[in-house]
């Protein structure tokens, strides 16, 4: 079986049993994310505590995307007839940010602003060694996780 | 700035659309010759140059299609806020009196499509571009979603704006889109980005414009009717601001940098939103208009439901926005959109905007906004 492994490392926690997103903390209590491992604070620059945000939050707006994005840099294992459209929202987490990313609903009829949203890693492509890459999306919570998905499958 | 003491004499356009085989410099010199003309100098009197372009990357090289003559030539880059960049650096070479007469000139020739790239160039991380969320489309699309839940605007007011943008752009003999398309058919078109239909979008394109500034003391040489730049703000995003390309943002929220160039502009003038005679904002889509119009001060937060409705903003009515179209009706060509609006308004303030002439106009604004989250403002007047 293909190896799965994350799209980008330091991006979120897995294989986990509970996955989550990973952001820099400063001493100001500021989350950066995507996590970067320093930040200037008040003009000194000081290394970010990695911390882990929630799971769950709420969608704050969304939009679709129709057709293909350019490639590069979309890598998508599509083709412009076999593009699949999909979503895209910001989910706010609640005293942390919000967080921008595709959601597993495509259809605008079904997601609606103040939506529950849970985090899900799901496969998106494969990298240059063939293996499959893993990313982040939002489910609405009433949705069954993709099979396969969150706990990643070795 | 406070930029009462420079004057524009001259303005030019190459108009937007679709050249194939004519390059971008060859455009803009077009501009400029418009621009000249119109000043009625040439090219040896322009003591300074500033030369915007997003694709073309010496396009302070333009020099070689208009003389030879050591002029200090600049480029100058600020995203969709490049034109208001180019006019704000020649106005101040002018006021620190290092030239008397100084031009600005944007041009730029994209290919067909959403404009594409690697997130890096953006400080972004490859994975961003890859999973497909490197579009700044992607942010107008939410942007006004979450607009219209919050202050209940709905989708007829966006096509609204798209169908007036088109009459404008029917009544602009350069326009680049010049047949009208109704509300109805505006709705019915593809959905790009949920809610935004194809019809409500500006597409990138080609061309040029050219605007030239001398000291406001010198200007009856060459003009009858010069044109004061009263005002030239820029901002970049603040900590909190909802803006374009993020993968995420705080929660508390602050405003766009539309506001807060906005207030600086009216305040350096000593003018408000209604002492504006002809408005020209970003449209990149029917939804940024929108939301413009309440980030400029032009109306509150929701009104533009009932202005649109009662057609305010058309040409005839109390808030006359993009008179010729807009983004639109004439695409963007990214370096030289901002001087388009500048075109527009000086045409408008000199009494020669033919059809869509606004009776008596006496101040004119024009805003940009792109990325990575900068605004500008240019006011003028008589």
């Amino acid at each position: 079986m293909t190896a799965q492994v994350p799209i980008a490392d330091d991006l979120f926690t897995w294989p986990a049993d509970r996955p989550a997103l990973v952001a820099g903390r400063s001493s100001d209590g500021r989350l950066v994310f995507p996590y970067r491992t320093h930040r200037i604070v008040g003009g000194v620059r000081e290394a970010l505590e990695r911390v882990e945000l929630p799971r769950r939050g709420t969608l704050w707006a969304f939009t679709t995307q129709v057709f293909r994005p350019p490639a590069p840099p979309y890598a998508g294992e599509d083709d412009a007839s076999t593009f699949e459209p999909f979503a895209v929202g910001y989910v706010e987490l609640p005293g942390a940010l919000r967080v921008e990313a595709r959601l597993t609903e495509a259809d605008p009829a079904k997601l609606r602003i103040g939506q529950e949203l849970e985090l899900r890693i799901v496969p998106f492509g494969h990298d240059a060694e063939g293996n499959q890459t893993m990313t982040y999306a939002f489910s609405p919570v009433d949705e069954q996780p993709t099979e396969g998905a969150d706990r990643g499958q070795q | 700035m406070a930029s009462s003491d420079v004057a524009i004499i001259g303005v030019g356009l190459h108009p937007f659309g679709r050249y194939p085989g004519k390059s971008a410099l060859e455009m803009g010199e077009d501009a400029v010759y418009e621009a000249m003309t119109d000043a009625g100098i040439e090219w040896s009197q322009v003591q300074a140059l500033y030369a915007g372009s997003m694709e073309v990357k010496n396009p302070e090289a333009i020099v070689g299609l208009l003389g030879l003559t050591g002029v200090p030539g600049r480029a100058v880059f600020t995203g969709c806020a490049t034109g208001a960049t180019s006019l704000y650096s020649a106005a101040t070479a002018v006021r620190l009196g290092d030239a008397d007469i100084a031009i600005a000139v944007g041009l730029d020739k994209h290919p067909r499509g959403a404009f594409s790239d690697h997130p890096s160039v953006s400080g972004l991380p490859g994975w961003y571009g890859e999973l497909g969320l490197f579009l700044t489309t992607h942010f107008f699309g939410m942007k006004i979603q979450r607009y219209m839940h919050d202050h209940d605007i709905s989708p007829m007011t966006l096509a609204r704006v798209a169908a007036k943008s088109f009459r404008n752009g029917a009544a602009t003999p350069y326009a680049w889109r010049r047949t009208p398309i109704g509300e109805d058919e505006v709705l019915a078109s593809p959905v790009l980005n949920h809610p935004l239909t194809q019809y409500m979008y500006c597409g990138p394109n080609e061309g040029a414009a050219a605007a030239i500034v001398c000291r406001a003391d010198l200007a009856h040489r060459f003009t009858d009717t010069p044109v004061y730049l009263r005002a030239s703000t820029l901002r970049s995003r603040r900590e909190g601001a909802f803006e374009l390309l993020s993968p995420s943002f705080p929660l508390e929220s602050a405003p766009s940098p539309t506001v807060d160039a906005s207030r600086e502009a009216f305040e350096v003038a000593g003018l408000g939103p209604g002492d504006v005679d002809v408005i020209q904002l970003q449209d990149t889509d029917a939804g940024s208009e929108i939301i413009h119009m309440a980030e400029n001060g032009f109306c509150a937060d929701g009104e533009q439901e009932e202005l649109l409705a009662a057609g305010d903003t058309e040409i005839t009515g109390r808030l006359p926005i993009n008179t010729d179209g807009g983004l639109i009706a004439n695409g963007e060509p990214v370096g030289a959109s901002g001087l388009r609006q500048v075109y527009e308004l000086v045409n408008q303030l000199r009494g020669r905007a033919g059809d869509r002439q606004i009776d008596g106009a006496r101040v004119g604004y024009a805003h940009l906004y792109g990325a990575p989250g900068t605004a500008a403002i240019t006011i003028l007047s008589t």
